[in-house]
């Protein structure tokens, strides 16, 4: 029977990937920090130099008022985080995509969606990260993560999110 | 492959029709009609055996066509004192007054092999006479449904004085899944729902298709290369291709100039997204507009000199209107809220929108000198307005709250009145009305 408990490690890894990696808070990678450097699993969340390391410790996303593009103060101490590392892990580029809730028509929430990823783009250049290491896209208010229609979703869906695109080298 | 060819034979046949042009049977749509005008829609009459089944589906369709006007309300068959079995023989005038038809539509079927062969007549049961010469239609099978709106198409317009919409088809965005999971493809329908044709895969997120003038072409927006570009696909051959667009910018939103030559869509270039226009044959683009604002949702009016769009450069969405070359924009909505998706009618007198305040979405309408404001819809989520070919009824989305919320198409006539879900066989959005089919 010591086939039984595998499986049920494989269940539980498959249903953790489909989970939208946004929802992991901050326990988690303390938790995992715990290891030690001996427990560290390259690629994993607590690998520094992994994008799982960028997306859940560093945080890969920056959250905007309603209507606006301009970066909050925790905004840009989360991408001054995601330029260092992204300096320090120069093979890496990313793709900002821009998104909208869903309070706004469809072309106007494409453009300012446009506005909110060209905010982090700029600040992440500001912060000394190549301009040619960064695209940008918007998805306007097509890809919610929160599916409420209400404040608390609304306020996790108007995002810009760093997503890593793979090494230079790879 | 989606062309059922419809062979129309205009015939006029028989003699005794008295054109009533100015007659009592008239319906003015521009006054908002509150009682539907009753009319009788007999099954037309079979009149070869394979033709049996096609008498009631085609009288069917009709009924349907007209009812669902808001004009009109159908006498229920088993209400009528004679019935139409020989399409030749004088109809019996007394007996439709009796249960109060004002209108009478009859007609006969052929079917041979493929091709459905349509004569019918409409009745203005009061003045016992015919509206309009009797006419015929042909087409094939496939086709019959396309047969009943072309008869629909001139009972309509015989009685209201108005183009109708009936043969005419649009192009929407089908979806499936919920809303952090939606799946969207193209598709074409008849205007009533039937007939849906997917157009494109699942694979990619796809946007706002919008027709040709001659419905022929269909430009959308698609994220087929990750990232949004404007596409155009022949409906017939459903072909399509990227127009051109340069390294490192979104382009969407696009419609045709009433030419069909000419594209204007929305460009974004890092913050700033302004209004361009394209030739799609040569890909030779010019920026029309230059503000540091959004700039979006252009639409050309009827006779492409002028284009009616979306900024925010007052700070806050507000519709504009500017000549078709760029240039000088006049503000022409005023009202409290923000407004989007401008769409010029077909007639050109009235710019369709959508509206946000307090927390709601409406579709409205105004005068293109903003003048006379209406808003004829009210919800959590109505938006993406387009016209029917005639320009009096409004087909738009309208996206209900919440975790489970779906987006379904809607119809509205200019009125505010007759509003009616429009049945897709998954969710619909983004719908874009075709014109009225030759």
């Amino acid at each position: 029977m010591t086939l039984k408990p595998i499986l049920m490690i494989c269940a539980v890894l498959s249903v953790a990937a489909c989970t939208d990696p946004g929802r992991f808070g901050a326990d988690d990678v303390t938790s995992n920090a715990g290891l030690g450097a001996g427990g560290v699993v390259p690629g994993s969340a607590n690998d520094p130099t992994s994008p799982a390391y960028f997306q859940q410790a560093v945080g890969d996303r920056v959250l905007f008022a309603v209507d606006q593009s301009t970066l909050t103060p925790e905004g840009r101490a989360t991408l001054e985080g995601q330029a260092i590392w992204l300096l320090q892990n120069a093979d890496f580029t990313a793709v900002i995509e821009g998104h909208a809730d869903e309070q706004g028509t469809r072309e106007y929430n494409l453009a300012l969606g446009a506005r909110r990823a060209d905010a982090a783009r700029a600040y992440l250049v500001s912060q000394g990260v190549q301009a040619g290491r960064l695209q940008v896209v918007s998805y306007g208010k097509e890809r919610p993560i929160e599916v409420c229609s209400e404040e608390a979703c609304y306020a996790k869906n108007r995002r810009a999110v760093t997503v890593l695109a793979g090494g230079l080298t790879s | 492959m989606m062309c059922r060819v419809l062979l129309i034979v205009m015939l006029v046949f028989g003699v005794t029709a008295a054109t009533a042009q100015n007659g009592p049977l008239r319906i003015e749509i521009t006054e908002g009609v509150i009682e539907p005008l009753p009319v009788a829609i007999p099954d037309l009459v079979p009149e070869n055996a394979e033709a049996a089944a096609m008498g009631q589906q085609l009288s069917r369709v009709i009924a349907a066509d007209l009812a669902g006007t808001g004009l009109f309300r159908e006498i229920p068959a088993n209400a009528f004192i004679s019935q139409i079995t020989d399409f030749a023989a004088p109809v019996q005038y007394a007996d439709w007054k009796a249960i109060n038809a004002q209108a009478l539509v009859t007609g006969a079927v052929t079917v041979i092999g493929d091709q459905v062969t349509v004569k019918f007549r409409l009745h203005d049961v009061f003045s016992d006479t015919e509206l309009g010469e009797g006419l015929q239609f042909a087409g094939t099978t496939d086709g019959w449904r396309r047969i009943a709106h072309k008869v629909a198409d001139v009972v309509y317009s015989r009685i209201t004085g108005e183009t109708g919409y009936f043969d005419s088809r649009v192009v929407y965005v089908s979806e499936t899944g919920p809303k952090n999971e939606r799946r969207k493809r193209l598709a074409v329908m008849d205007y009533d729902g039937a007939n849906v044709q997917y157009l494109t895969g699942s694979e990619a997120i796809v946007l706002a298709p919008r027709f040709s003038a001659d419905g022929n072409r269909v430009l959308y927006t698609s994220y087929e290369t990750g990232f949004p570009r404007i596409y155009v696909l022949d409906v017939g051959s459903v072909q399509q291709r990227v127009l051109e667009s340069q390294q490192g910018t979104m382009s969407f939103a696009p419609r045709f100039a009433p030419d069909g030559q000419t594209v204007v869509y929305s460009l974004s270039q890092g913050a700033n997204t302004d209004i361009w226009a394209m030739n799609i044959n040569s890909g030779q683009s010019q920026r029309l507009t230059s503000t540091p604002a959004i700039e979006t949702a252009p639409s050309f009016s009827p006779d492409g000199s002028q284009i009616v769009f979306e900024s925010d450069r007052s700070g806050s969405p507000q519709l504009y209107i500017m000549p078709a070359g760029g240039g000088e924009a006049k503000r022409i909505s005023f009202g409290e809220g923000r407004y989007g998706t401008p769409v010029w009618s077909p007639r050109g007198d009235l710019i369709a929108f959508t509206k946000q305040t307090q927390g709601r979405f409406h579709i409205g309408v105004m005068r293109i000198d903003g003048s006379e404001e209406r808003l004829l819809t009210a919800s959590f989520l109505d938006e993406g307005p387009t016209w029917s070919p005639n320009g009096r009824v409004i087909m738009f989305a309208r996206e209900t709250q919440g975790a489970a919320g779906r987006s379904t198409l809607y119809s509205v006539d200019i009125t505010g009145r007759n509003l009616r879900p429009v049945r897709t066989p998954e969710g619909g959005s983004d719908p874009s009305w075709g014109p009225l089919q030759r």
